[in-house]
């Protein structure tokens, strides 16, 4: 599987605010997304040789959802595009794929989800096994409780690291204080729990002359991959993530220093896990933009974790990052990419 | 730049009401024949792509994560696609990019619907009671297309006719009506003008696979390989004033894009069959006008002729189609592997002679989303 990448760079990125509840349509949030990088990049709709979005119809209870976004997206004259029923990370990395076959130099990339229309604890429940599990009503955050549990009686963490992932996203919060909080889902307090959010994230990526033509600073995606694991929660440690670990090494982290990480830490005790299995040390910041647990635009918020990182090297703050992105109960399937500034 | 990518492998599961299986079943099912075809096991796949059509159908939100162990995707890369009613062929066609990207050398492709699980039709009406569905969507539409073309009422019963007589010689097919007629089409109920029940597709459980590998692989065999010489999808709004959702120029960008890529330039006579999307009778003449299989206004004529009859010159929907078997998420990837098993010459009793070229198509949501493959006997067959 090993060959050598066609060199593909994010050239631009948007990111609406993580909304407790956007007044308005999803497609809203994706177009101010979509028009915020036509201005940046200066390309015309028609340019944009590929588009992709990730979202899902099950956030809003409304089937094709996402045909509703296409209006967000810009579809006349008609696109080149498709969709993931994923966080708009998978959509990059069909993005990325589809860069490297050489004919398409340009593309678009959204995720999206307003999480506000339902009530997302019971929405994603929805994700577990039909037959076995949804009937139990196992719902995210119970299956995240269980994950804490398993590290507590492990030995691998304690509470206070719990609450030390979660300070970083509460401005002026301590651990001390943190801790004082009442359970919320034994051993989770309300403050390791992200709240679903409404919000968008997207980026255009570029390749070949394109990225010398358009303004700004490339960021090269350097490596990119994700993997699965067994949905049956008996068949796994969920002290670990070999998932992840395998996605990493995919992707090429451990070939340099990572000077920032950006996890899709969506239940704190996540964190412990995928420092671990990502190789990331004590000296590795993760998550300076508070992380998932500041703001979770469900849908979009592994893709928001591609633009913080990519971000943080276009302003020159890090050379080398790790973006993290998660699907499914218990960090079943993970995501990482690996993106770099200028040599 | 792109390396060629082929189709190795082809399974799928009876189409009918599927009570005696498990989601489970009924992908691993098709997953297990696909992998037989080529010759292979799970171990030997690098990724796998699965599709299907909201998940509100089933009621199983993202089933790829309930859905992995039995894909043996473990360990693996699995990905997600959802495009409405064309998501099996755009389903196919991301694994074709996975494949051409030089990533991956083998993609396992998934597609499935278990209709039997839940209430297509209120998922189609946007999750409202007594909504339209498709038929109430596509309806007026066909009615406008009758009126600018001037075709007659016959054609929408004789397509549906022609349909069930080819699923007949098609084992999988969930429709199977020995005694079909024009009169039968047309004394059965009027579900939405002018679309009789029996000129609408049936509600499906099944699944559907295919094996995708690199050239170097497709080549060691033991299969005998479906090139995929040409891919192209588009997309466009729903609905605005001026949009022609009868020729929608969405699928006319589409069909264009395929053919240049292609090298063809005489669709109807450089292709050998097809196997379009027509989930209500009279979409084969606006497809193959809509895809510029014929100039406009010529469709009708083109099935009236009896070309698009299996043994015609252009046969449409040799199996039948999904006028006789509608697992929706999985009957895009039905039309594509349809086009490839006629390609590799292992279509059964409804194999249409000698053909080289074929295409596999599908359409959806306000008919605004068309994917499209054209699969070949050979890699770069040259078009005269």
């Amino acid at each position: 599987m090993s060959h050598d990448f066609r060199p593909v760079a994010v050239v631009a990125t948007a990111l609406t605010p993580a909304y407790a509840s956007f007044a308005g349509p999803e497609a809203a949030l994706v177009m101010t997304c979509v028009n915020e990088l036509l201005e940046t990049t200066g390309l015309r709709r028609e340019e944009v040789e590929f588009t992709i979005a990730g979202s899902c119809d099950y956030l809003g209870g409304t089937p094709f959802s996402f045909v509703m976004n296409l209006e967000g997206v810009g579809a006349w004259p008609p696109v080149y595009e498709s969709h993931v029923e994923m966080d708009g990370a998978w959509a990059l990395f069909e993005a990325w794929l589809r860069l490297q076959c050489g004919d398409v130099d340009t593309a678009l990339v959204v995720g999206s989800g307003r999480a506000s229309a339902g009530r997302q604890r019971e929405v994603f429940a929805l994700q577990t096994d039909p037959y076995t599990m949804t009937p139990l009503g196992t719902d995210p955050v119970s299956l995240a409780g269980i994950q804490a549990r398993a590290l507590l009686d492990s030995g691998r963490a304690t509470e206070a690291d719990f609450a030390a992932a979660a300070a970083r996203a509460l401005p002026g919060a301590s651990v001390e204080e943190l801790l004082k909080a009442d359970y919320w889902c034994d051993p989770l307090r309300a403050h390791d729990v992200a709240a679903p959010a409404d919000g968008a994230a997207a980026l255009i990526l570029a390749a070949g002359d394109r990225v010398r033509e358009l303004p700004g600073t490339p960021v090269w995606i350097t490596g990119m991959d994700h993997r699965i694991e067994s949905h049956h929660l008996g068949l796994r440690d969920l002290t670990s993530s070999p998932s992840a670990a395998r996605a990493a090494r995919g992707a090429g982290v451990h070939e340099g220093p990572v000077d920032v990480a950006e996890l899709m830490v969506v239940h704190s005790p996540e964190e412990v896990v995928l420092r671990a299995a990502l190789g990331l040390d004590e000296a590795v910041p993760v998550n300076p933009s508070g992380g998932p647990l500041a703001g979770n635009p469900v849908m979009a918020t592994g893709l928001a974790r591609v633009v913080e990182v990519a971000r943080r090297i276009a302003a020159g703050d890090a050379r080398r990052g790790l973006a993290h992105a998660s699907s499914g109960p218990c960090l079943q399937q993970n995501l990482v990419a690996v993106l770099e500034g200028e040599h | 730049m792109a390396r060629p990518c082929a189709v190795v492998g082809i399974g799928q599961t009876d189409y009918r009401r599927r009570l005696e299986v498990s989601l489970e079943g009924l992908v691993r099912w098709a997953a297990l024949e696909a992998l037989e075809d080529a010759g292979l096991t799970f171990a030997d796949i690098d990724a796998v792509v699965i599709g299907k059509a909201p998940d509100l159908l089933e009621g199983v939100m993202m089933p790829e994560l309930s859905l992995a162990d039995a894909l043996g995707a473990v360990g693996k890369p699995i990905h997600r696609v959802h495009t409405a009613g064309s998501v099996g062929a755009a389903t196919a066609i991301s694994g074709v990019t996975m494949v051409e990207s030089g990533r991956y050398d083998r993609v396992l492709v998934v597609c499935y619907e278990k209709q039997s699980e839940g209430n297509a039709t209120w998922a189609l009406s946007g999750g409202k009671s007594g909504g339209q569905g498709a038929g109430g969507t596509f309806a007026p539409w066909i009615r406008s297309y009758i009126k600018r073309s001037g075709a007659p009422e016959h054609i929408g019963w004789q397509v549906a006719v022609k349909d069930r007589r080819n699923a007949l010689r098609n084992p999988h097919a969930h429709l199977r009506i020995p005694d079909i007629s024009v009169e039968k089409v047309k004394e059965s109920p009027m579900l939405w003008e002018p679309l009789h029940f029996l000129e609408s597709c049936p509600s499906s459980d099944g699944a559907a696979a295919v094996v995708l590998a690199s050239e170097d692989l497709a080549r060691r065999g033991p299969a005998k390989p479906a090139w995929v010489i040409a891919h192209a999808k588009r997309s466009e709004y729903a609905s605005f004033p001026g949009r022609d959702p009868v020729r929608p120029r969405a699928g006319v960008d589409c069909a264009e894009a395929l053919y240049r890529k292609a090298g063809i330039t005489d669709p109807l006579r450089q292709i050998d069959c097809a196997e379009l999307y027509v989930p209500f009778s009279w979409y084969e003449p606006m497809w193959l006008e809509g895809h510029l299989l014929t100039a406009p206004g010529e469709g009708w004529k083109l099935t009236d002729s009896g070309a698009t009859e299996l043994g015609g010159s252009f046969p449409v929907n040799p199996s039948g189609g999904v006028l006789s078997s509608n697992p929706i998420g999985a009957s895009g990837l039905v039309r594509c592997l349809e086009a490839a098993r006629q390609v590799r010459g292992t279509a059964g009793e409804h194999q249409v002679e000698g053909a080289r070229v074929a295409l596999g198509h599908a359409y959806g949501g306000a008919a605004q989303y068309f994917a499209m493959w054209l699969v070949g006997s050979e890699l770069r067959p040259a078009f005269a």
